[in-house]
């Protein structure tokens, strides 16, 4: 697996836990895809690794992680899996899996499992399961997360997480759903939801960082970038798995120069070049020109494109205002959402055409717009820009009322 | 594992198919969906439905027995026929019901068979 830099500039509490932590998910995601394809089942598999997995995050952060973790969780879950096997209640298939991994619970070396987390993935993001349940559903089972967690970061109470989850899984089951990765076919739609899916636990971890005042409190953007991992090592060809891989580099590179110490925001034009995180912007970039070689755009790529010219904007001083309305246009063109014509409306502000911006974004569905946060701070942005200080202040004020993160309240409150 | 594909038709459907000019669009379609599930070998049973309005509906409340001309509920759509199918997967039986005619202009539905209950000892 590649190694996660830290994004943050600030050492963590406790680096050995963390360590433990990511080892034993780790473990328990393999452990577990495999368990499930196995039984076809998600339930039965997380019934067979709970306490084995409950027990690692005990005993690894004190003892560290061992040498074979799938083996240590493995002989840990032993007895479970064997009462299962026993009990008739988990498949035939099921028993050949479960010798597979006695065995290399008992001398740490037997054959290594195939690694089978992409094809969880694509149950997770299956078109019959409920959407609200897609991500979640990835952060249990291929991450490990438990529900409590979970509901934290999609703002919900943690007992409607739960049910949400609990209906999912006997879906699953219920309605045999297949653990392999889909035919070609079947492939362009199936990928887009888990590439979907993935984004949204970024998107996730990025509103909990955002109320906790900054840093990812919940490591959610991290995780949500591991799973971009996997999916781009098991498919290698998807351009846009890379793009969205690069996509959230991109952003999580920033993420330490976002606020001062003080926890002020600094929006991207004000932000100190030297406290993106290099490598991962290097890696970034590495993930969008493979992806370019294959000629197939798409959103994730073309956001990720975009991202590259701020930073290339930044970095070198250039004005690349002229593409970066280029690279909108292209993605108002495929991803026609609120989100990409707002971006648009604010590159051509950026280009020196605000009048353009601002018609193009007051001629978005009002009854759409009306609360929307970034709808009113992009108009501010072009308000102002054309010299209409009364209405830019009006809209700046919008903003501000309709802002969750405090710190980007006070900007938008800062007297210019 | 056995799945119900369940074919749900428009009213309209079950009307006009009687009619010459639908021959080849109706009939022909189905008859070659048909042939397709039959000849892939994963056809248990299944059968075409004749229309809703041949439909009788039996309740038995306090006793006694309410007989009512017309299927269950009046809704847009109406069961047209089905087939139980063994497949390995609800993605194939999805795969499946997308062929069928009336995904196309009605809805198609799939349930998994409970299996077997066992016999009372």
């Amino acid at each position: 697996m590649t190694s996660h830099p830290d994004a943050h500039g600030a050492p963590f509490a406790d680096e050995a836990a963390r360590a433990a932590e990511r080892a034993a998910r780790l473990s328990y995601g393999r452990l577990l895809a495999h368990l499930a394809r196995a039984f076809r089942d998600v339930t039965a598999a997380e019934d067979a690794l709970g306490d084995a997995f409950a027990a690692a995050l005990r005993s690894w952060p004190r003892q560290g992680v061992p040498a074979n973790p799938d083996g240590w969780l493995t002989a840990a879950a032993r007895n479970r899996l064997i009462d299962l096997a026993r009990s008739g209640a988990v498949r035939a298939e099921a028993a050949s899996t479960l010798d597979l991994m006695a065995r290399a619970g008992e001398n740490g070396d037997g054959p290594p499992l195939a690694d089978r987390r992409l094809g969880l993935l694509f149950v997770c993001a299956h078109p019959a399961i409920d959407p609200a349940a897609r991500t979640p559903l990835m952060l249990q089972t291929v991450l490990g997360f438990d529900a409590r967690r979970i509901a934290a970061a999609f703002l919900v109470a943690p007992a409607a997480m739960s049910q949400r989850l609990v209906r999912a899984k006997a879906r699953i089951r219920d309605t045999g759903l297949r653990f392999d990765l889909p035919d070609a076919g079947a492939w362009p739609a199936r990928a887009d939801s888990v590439r979907e899916a993935i984004f949204a636990a970024y998107g996730a971890g990025w509103d909990a960082a955002v109320l906790a005042g900054g840093g990812d409190r919940d490591g959610l953007t991290e995780e949500a970038i591991w799973l971009a991992r996997v999916l781009v090592d098991g498919v290698p060809d998807d351009a846009e798995a890379r793009g969205l891989l690069a996509l959230m580099l991109f952003c999580e590179a920033r993420s330490g120069a976002r606020r001062t110490p003080e926890g002020a925001y600094v929006p991207l034009a004000a932000q100190d070049p030297a406290r993106w995180s290099r490598p991962m912007i290097v890696e970034a970039e590495e993930q969008l020109s493979v992806a370019a070689r294959s000629r197939s755009p798409g959103r994730f790529q073309l956001e990720a494109a975009i991202q590259s010219a701020h930073v290339a904007a930044r970095v070198t001083g250039r004005d690349l205002s002229a593409a970066l309305v280029h690279l909108h246009e292209q993605l108002a063109a495929i991803a026609p959402t609120i989100g990409s014509v707002l971006g648009l409306a604010a590159a051509l502000g950026a280009a020196g055409r605000p009048s353009d911006g601002l018609a193009l974004a007051d001629g978005l569905p009002a009854s759409r717009v009306a609360d929307h946060q970034p709808f009113h701070a992009v108009r501010a942005h072009l308000l102002e820009a054309l010299g209409r200080g009364l209405d830019a202040a009006e809209a700046r004020a919008r903003a501000a009322a309709l802002a969750d993160d405090p710190a980007v309240r006070a900007f938008l409150t800062r007297t210019p | 594992m056995h799945y119900m594909i369940l074919f749900y038709e428009p009213e309209a459907v079950f009307t006009d198919r009687t009619k010459p000019e639908m021959a080849t669009d109706y009939w022909g379609a189905w008859t070659s969906y048909v042939g397709a599930l039959a000849e892939s070998g994963v056809v248990v049973s299944g059968n075409a439905l004749q229309a809703p309005h041949a439909a009788t509906t039996v309740r038995l409340r306090d006793g006694e027995r309410l007989v009512q001309d017309g299927p269950v509920a009046a809704t847009k759509e109406q069961l047209g026929g089905y087939f139980i199918v063994d497949v390995p997967d609800l993605d194939t039986a999805i795969a499946w019901a997308a062929r069928s005619p009336s995904a196309r202009y009605g809805s198609t539905e799939i349930r998994p068979v409970l299996p077997p209950m066992a016999a009372p000892a």
